[in-house]
């Protein structure tokens, strides 16, 4: 293990900007697409169901 | 082979199957994620040259491996679904892209992040990083112009032809590195001679990228079977789910 402490991990040598930059953006998009895809699912079964009950009352 | 694609191929029996399907392909990357991320910055030691700089790599390398491979894929199902008129090749084409613009939003981002320290700039118009650029334009012109086209099956015909013509530009990112003087770095992985580095580097980015495989495919499944509920909405099974 090379890190003496929790400082030391998120300074990662001076680095922690960079590094810490890149793996956040990473984590940020794939919880949005994720949130995303969740999203569209339920709109699109809700809109199939309006127009299911809609045929069925006319 | 007794196994019949056409029953696979069928939009119905897909969105069952990609159902079960999902929670394997996610929840294996969730875990392949957590190791990769472990040895990435755990046991994988400190770059003599670059310091704690070079982690990026384990999304960088990763991420813009998916960039190409996705595009790939999506050309593959393109022309399949052009040459045989199957509609879940198409859909299949439309639900990989968003995903591929993703990972190369990525590869480009943690580009720049990694570039600034290194070459002390975050851009450079050379031809690994103008060509990863294009690609990015390509996904976003592909997405638009199936959003552009109200009626799908024509949306999937124009939007395949496009992806196969944009094909083209995959070999050039892959092989920019060789063709023209870069500042990007050589490939550190190929299939014909020895990774040139450490052991450990290769296995935490090779647990990455299988991770970043296998959440591509969860979230593709996700995707497509939305579109699959859009597509066939006006058949008896769809209306048979939506009314539970």
């Amino acid at each position: 293990m090379q890190w003496a402490s929790v400082n030391d991990f998120l300074s990662m040598g001076g680095y922690g900007l960079y590094v810490w930059g890149s793996y956040v953006v990473m984590a940020a998009v794939v919880i949005i697409e994720v949130m995303l895809l969740r999203k569209g699912r339920s709109q699109t079964l809700k809109l199939l169901k309006r127009m299911r009950n809609f045929e069925n009352e006319s | 082979m007794a196994i019949n694609l056409y029953y696979y191929a069928s939009p119905a029996t897909f969105y069952q199957l990609s159902g079960k399907l999902i929670p394997w392909f996610g929840w294996s990357a969730v875990i392949l994620t957590a190791i990769g991320l472990y040895i990435s910055f755990f046991m994988a030691p400190t770059d003599f040259q670059q310091g704690e700089a070079y982690r990026i790599i384990f999304i960088h390398v990763p991420a813009a491996w998916m960039s190409m491979f996705i595009y790939l894929v999506m050309a593959f199902w393109g022309a399949i679904g052009l040459a045989f008129k199957t509609r879940l090749s198409f859909m299949m084409s439309r639900a990989l892209a968003p995903t591929g613009a993703l990972f190369t939003f990525i590869a480009l981002w943690t580009g720049a992040l990694w570039g600034k320290p290194m070459w002390g700039a975050w851009w450079v118009w050379d031809a690994r990083l103008t060509s990863e650029l294009i690609l990015l334009f390509l996904y976003i012109g592909i997405m638009a112009l199936w959003a552009a086209i109200d009626d799908p099956q024509r949306g999937d015909r124009a939007g395949a032809l496009l992806t196969l013509v944009g094909a083209i530009n995959v070999p050039i990112i892959y092989f920019s590195v060789k063709w023209w003087n870069t500042l990007h770095q050589g490939a550190s992985v190929s299939l014909t001679k020895a990774p040139s580095m450490a052991k450990i580097m290769l296995i935490g980015m090779l647990v990455m990228a299988i991770a970043a495989w296998l959440y591509t495919i969860a979230v593709a499944l996700y995707r497509v079977r939305t579109l699959i509920l859009e597509r066939e909405r006006n058949t008896d099974w769809v209306k048979a789910l939506v009314e539970k």
